[in-house]
């Protein structure tokens, strides 16, 4: 259990839908779920949640953090937004599911290896180096996410993908080398460290009630 | 006179990027069309809408924040035009979650001022499309048209971002139907039925869970061709991506034989607008699209 | 007055008729067949010309019994209302042209047909009297409600500042009723957000400032007498005094009674003082008066469940089947009492389907999510007490997964009971004793036990008090006339007519107390009620020839008819909704109304020219509900829906009207089919005067005997369900009989 997740078991105590109103994205809004399932009929990958929204939505009501957090469903978001589209009582649920799956990995409750979360979090350390993202090195960083083994498969069955790219000009070796970048690294990366704090800090400011 | 945008055009668009080809085609389709697009100096990435995991909520929001405060500094005034669907939605939905939360709006600011900006979030945030279909208008698009997509059958794949949750001002969610009349404006034949006009193709999903999101791509593709497609067009980068580089992977794993070249509005424009096949990009398709390439020979 | 009857025929040529009718020879069919006293055309019968040229004849004498050969008779009736004439209508568009085809071979058949409606009309009219009104009653513009209660109370104000004094009696001490319980009541407002005060202090403010409201307390109706317009109504008061007073109409606002919560044995009520019902426990929130709400045993509740459908929309024995519609936001704004008071209490309201009625309910619903409080689709299968607390096992359904939760304090939604009187036709009625399904029905009706104390002591023959429909309820025409019950002048209002909340309840009195004042007024002009609104004829009967049957005091669905000592029939005309289901009953056929009688109708059958049995013209009598069928075959006329040339169409104020001789004559005069069209019967009926048609199945089911006597196939008589928006059907039920005739071949009793 990390100590982010023992604090909050504490603070929380009996009332999870509390800990989600104050510490997910837009999780204010799970109380207003009606249980129509529009949601969960909507969506792409419905079948392979474990817990659809609805359901996510109940559970959270019902105090099943644990469940809840260390479920993999929120990870199947692909974030085609049908579900915000169709909801009739206008839950943002795709950012919902971010929060939640967000929060998840910040507790350290998050399946381990969950590959949306693995990629989810590469994605951003990438953008994080030079502010833009680099596709070809985070293509590598995923292929080679469960090890060099694995990577070497990967890659090759990849490599006609990665070879019609390179012929179209929409892959350029030369991006291993540093690649696209803001010039204004410094600025950016306080920018978000500010961001960070200011987040940790509303998060750790709030007590059961 | 050239109408002005504050340009922003995200990671993939870059030069050797996985849509170069798109922002090729778009600088092709708006010399065409007399838009000027004035690039966000020092632009940065928007985390697109899976950044999520280690991002959080305030860190994203500032990425999008800093875009914008860039294009108040530098192009005041000018609405922020982006190609890409997810850089679009993301730096929307900062704007619109930015007037909604004053708290946020002022933790955001605060993270703004370490970079030495400030936003005051007064941009309209607009998609490449709603500027065509707002600022241009079917009737002007259509003028321009020197080389008629004749007998080319046309699916309008929407795809999700630039449909939900904001979608084009005037279309539903459900039957969005700009895609069909830009194929109709430039002569060609669309498919205004097309039932996965607006279904998901997985995303960044795509990446990390590859046999689910390629479930969702065969139905794509399955349902054009079973009307008859002779290609598909998307408005989105990564619609276009997904639906194009993996039709080999699909074909090895269920049997099929699909090899239908799907491209970008853009590139249909520059080719009907008489460009040549360079200036559409059409070198940019993994599969070729050859039906256009021979309307360019002409 | 009228001695001679002189009969005047006026054939419309406009329309396309004067196109596809030889109207010369409808004129001649008029003076020679129908002995009218002349004939005339007219281009443009309608037209204000046309329209001068009858009135000008009625100003001279020329005539006064009036035949209109045009369109039908739901059309242009303003144009044709003349004035002291009998009017007889011949529907020669919608019933003729409108529904044959302009064709050459058609021609022959199509002239058959107007020139039979012609006659028709002029038969009817011959035996046509013009109504007047009784004068049985004056205006009388007190209107009497009976019931305090939120539903009572608003009656009474809004018949009064209508201007028509109201009196109020109530049972008890003091008004207001089940509101004055409550602590707040569910928003009435926009934004539909917050409970709001229950309004009942500042209505019975309202009330004693309003000098035309009496309001009599302790006091009960020990008898009503009469009719509308002179209700002669016993009240007795505490004192055991009983004054007698004179009212126009009576709108009954008896109420609800509460659902027994001693049977829910399996939610531990009444074995711990923590398990109680919604209204149990709005006395402990008036207690509380907005601080925190404690328990019986002085303890704060922390934890509450709220569980819904106690008791109710089940099949368990005891129980409510029906959904009481209030319960789902009282439980809310009941859980708001908590939240409001400590944000911290846990409020979960345990449900199956929330039901939310009413333009801000789903607002509220929406508040009550915002304010915190849990929804939880679920059933409770029990609550055990667990200590001083409670247990509270159930299924959640969106888990799908058994769940027992803990709580201070349970509520259960049980629903409400109406507070009605003995029901009439708890018996079931004479006709029907011998039909075991009709005695089924009539026990289900009456799952729930009800009251056996009388509201209205009505010294009526058919019972002392309201019909019931269900459950209890109140019976009135659920789709059309809500208010109006089936005793004329008494109209039921609030949860005594069927489940609703407090801001239902207070719409639905506002009606009744708008028709108690239009009946009021009808009744003091001799005027019927709906749907024959304006109607001025009643029945009469001819004492001479009547055996005593009673036929006529039973089956009137309104109660109208009293009888005297000696068992003869007592009309009491403004009871009377003119419906003639009497008239169908009279086995002696003595009953009859001036413009409507066995004759007028009998008439119109036999009038009709019997083609011989080799000529291949069939004929088909089709008696058509002038509520549902008749409009209903016009309609299809409009859409231009062909039927048979072979139907002769007439209109009947209800099936319940149509007296069985009209058949047996038909079929001994060589009709080859009948039809009958009448409006759905049952629990969730559609007939206009309730029981006519149900009334009318029976006595058809019978018809099948006179069938064998005659010798003739049964297939010949057909009754159908007609509902207005039938437009297609209606033609094709009558070429249905077309071609059953000819499978069966013609009647053999053509003369």
């Amino acid at each position: 259990m990390t100590d982010l997740n023992k604090q909050m078991v504490e603070q929380y105590r009996n009332s999870f839908l509390k800990e989600v109103e104050a510490n997910v994205e837009e999780g204010e809004w799970v109380k207003m779920c009606m249980q129509c399932g529009v949601c969960s009929g909507s969506c792409p990958l419905g079948p392979y949640w474990d817990h659809p929204p609805q359901e996510l939505f109940m559970m959270i009501r019902a105090g099943k953090r644990e469940e809840v957090l260390a479920s993999s469903s929120m990870w199947m978001c692909t974030s085609c937004y049908n579900c915000i589209a169709r909801c009739p009582r206008e839950l943002p649920i795709t950012h919902i599911m971010h929060g939640l799956a967000h929060y998840a990995k910040r507790l350290g409750l998050a399946p381990k290896n969950q590959p949306t979360m693995k990629f989810s979090q590469k994605f951003w350390d990438n953008l994080m180096v030079t502010g833009r993202v680099n596709e070809l090195k985070l293509g590598l960083s995923l292929y080679f996410m469960n090890g060099l083994v694995e990577g070497i498969k990967t890659s090759l069955k990849m490599k006609n993908i990665g070879l019609g790219m390179l012929l179209t000009k929409r892959m350029n070796p030369m991006e291993m080398l540093g690649g696209h970048s803001v010039k204004d690294k410094s600025g950016f990366k306080a920018m978000i460290k500010k961001a960070q704090e200011l987040e940790a800090a509303r998060i750790a400011k709030f007590k059961t009630p | 006179m050239a109408k002005e945008y504050s340009f922003y055009p995200g990671c993939s668009s870059q030069e050797g990027a996985s849509s170069s080809n798109y922002l090729k085609s778009v600088q092709s389709m708006c010399d065409v069309l007399d838009i000027k697009l004035n690039t966000i100096p020092d632009w940065n990435c928007c985390s697109a809408s899976i950044g999520y995991s280690g991002g959080g909520e305030l860190p994203r929001l500032a990425l999008s924040a800093r875009n914008i405060a860039l294009s108040e500094k530098h192009n005041g005034g000018q609405d922020i035009v982006a190609t890409c669907a997810a850089c679009w939605l993301s730096t929307r939905e900062t704007a619109e979650r930015l007037h909604q939360d004053p708290e946020m709006m002022a933790e955001t600011n605060t993270a703004l001022k370490e970079a030495g900006l400030q936003l005051t979030n007064a941009t309209k945030i607009r998609h490449m499309v709603e500027v065509l279909i707002e600022d241009i208008g079917y009737e002007e698009m259509g003028k321009h048209v020197k080389k008629p997509l004749e007998g080319i059958k046309i699916a309008g794949y929407v795809g999700c971002q630039t449909n939900r949750p904001f979608g084009i001002e005037g279309e539903s969610f459900e039957n969005p139907k700009y895609l069909d009349k830009f194929v109709e404006t430039l002569g060609g034949e669309s498919i205004p039925n097309y039932e996965k006009k607006v279904s998901c193709c997985g995303g960044a999903l795509a990446f990390s869970e590859p046999e689910k999101s390629q479930a969702l791509v065969k139905g794509i593709i399955e349902s054009a061709l079973d009307h008859g497609a002779d290609m598909i067009v998307t408005p989105c980068p990564v619609c276009q991506m997904n639906v194009e580089v993996y039709q080999d992977q699909i074909n090895a794993k269920y049997g099929t034989k699909f090899h239908i070249p799907v491209t970008y509005y853009s590139t249909l424009m520059a080719v009907a607008y008489g460009k040549t096949a360079k200036e559409a990009s059409l070198e940019g398709q993994i599969i070729r699209a050859k039906k256009l390439e021979a309307i360019c020979a002409k | 007055m009228a001695d001679e009857i002189k009969i005047g025929a006026y054939v419309c040529k406009g329309c396309g008729l004067g196109e596809r009718l030889n109207t010369g020879q409808l004129e001649t069919t008029a003076t020679r067949d129908g002995k009218a006293k002349f004939a005339k055309s007219h281009d443009f019968l309608c037209s204000a010309d046309g329209v001068a040229m009858i009135q000008k004849d009625i100003d001279s004498g020329e005539t006064n019994h009036v035949v209109i050969a045009a369109c039908s008779r739901r059309a242009k009736a303003e144009a044709f209302a003349f004035k002291n004439v009998t009017i007889s209508r011949a529907n020669l568009r919608e019933g003729v042209i409108w529904v044959r085809p302009d064709t050459a071979e058609a021609k022959e058949t199509t002239q058959d047909m107007a020139d039979d409606y012609v006659r028709m009309a002029c038969a009817e009219s011959k035996f046509q009297k013009q109504p007047a009104p009784s004068g049985e009653q004056t205006l009388c513009k007190e209107i009497l409600v009976v019931g305090g209660g939120i539903s009572g109370m608003t009656a009474a104000l809004e018949a009064a500042k209508a201007g028509y004094p109201a009196t109020i009696i109530e049972k008890s001490g003091q008004l207001g009723g089940v509101m004055a319980q409550l602590h707040r009541r569910v928003p009435t407002k926009a934004p539909y957000a917050q409970p709001e005060d229950t309004s009942v202090e500042s209505l019975i403010a309202e009330i004693s400032a309003n000098k035309k409201v009496t309001v009599m307390l302790n006091a009960k109706v020990a008898k009503t007498d009469g009719a509308p317009g002179r209700f002669s109504v016993d009240i007795a008061v505490e004192s055991g005094s009983v004054q007698n007073k004179m009212f126009g109409a009576i709108v009954q606002a008896s109420g609800m009674k509460s659902f027994d919560a001693n049977i829910l044995t399996e939610f531990s009520y009444g074995k711990t003082p923590n398990v109680i019902t919604q209204l149990e426990l709005e006395a402990l929130a008036k207690a509380a008066n907005g601080g925190p709400i404690k328990r019986k045993d002085g303890k704060e509740v922390k934890s509450v469940v709220f569980v819904q459908c106690a008791g109710q929309r089940s099949t368990k024995p005891g129980h409510l089947s029906y959904c009481s519609g209030f319960c789902c936001t009282a439980s809310i704004k009941q859980a708001m009492y908590f939240k409001d008071a400590n944000p911290n209490v846990d409020t979960v309201v345990m449900y199956t389907d929330l039901r939310t009625p009413g333009a801000g309910g789903e607002d509220f619903y929406r508040s009550g999510q915002n304010k915190g409080v849990i929804f939880t689709k679920g059933v409770v299968n029990s609550v055990a007490p667990n200590g001083n607390d409670l247990t509270v096992n159930f299924k959640d359904l969106i888990l799908d997964e058994e769940i027992s939760m803990p709580a201070d304090l349970v509520v259960l939604a049980t629903g409400q009971l109406p507070n009605s009187g003995p029901d009439p036709y708890a018996v079931p009625m004479e006709a029907d004793k011998n039909d075991a399904e009709a005695v089924a029905a009539s026990k289900a009706a009456h799952e729930v036990a009800v009251s056996v104390e009388s509201i209205l002591n009505l010294n009526y023959r058919q019972g002392t008090d309201l019909p019931h429909l269900k459950h209890g309820f109140t019976d009135s025409h659920f789709i059309c006339f809500p208010y109006e019950t089936r005793r004329t002048g008494i109209y039921s209002a609030g949860p005594v007519r069927r489940p609703m909340d407090s801001w239902q309840a207070t719409i639905d009195a506002t009606g009744a107390a708008m028709k108690a004042i239009l009946e009021a007024e009808n009744a003091g002009k001799g005027m019927a009620a709906h749907p024959r609104s304006g109607d001025l004829s009643f029945p009469a009967f001819r004492k001479e020839g009547c055996t005593q049957c009673k036929r006529c005091t039973v089956e009137c669905p309104f109660g109208a008819i009293n009888e005297d000592e000696r068992g003869y029939p007592q009309f009491n005309e403004s009871r009377c909704r003119r419906c003639g289901t009497c008239m169908g009953a009279c086995p002696v056929r003595v009953i009859s109304f001036e413009n409507y009688s066995v004759d007028t109708v009998g008439s119109q059958i036999k009038g009709v020219d019997m083609p011989d049995e080799f000529s291949e013209k069939p004929r088909i009598l089709v008696l058509a509900c002038e509520n549902d069928a008749y409009p209903a075959l016009d309609m299809a006329a409009q859409n231009k829906l062909e039927y048979s040339a072979f139907a002769r169409v007439v209109p009947v104020r209800c099936l319940g009207s149509v007296n069985t001789i009209w058949l047996t004559d038909a079929l001994n005069s060589g009709y080859d089919g009948v039809v009958l069209m009448g409006c759905q019967k049952g629990d969730d009926y559609q007939c206009h005067f309730v029981k006519g048609s149900e009334i009318a199945g029976v006595r058809m089911s019978k018809i099948g005997d006179t069938l064998k006597t005659l010798n003739l196939e049964e297939a010949r008589v057909a009754t159908y369900e007609v509902a207005i928006t039938d437009v297609d059907r209606v033609p094709k039920l009558i070429n249905d009989m077309a071609e059953t005739v000819a499978k069966v071949g013609m009647s053999p009793f053509k003369f």
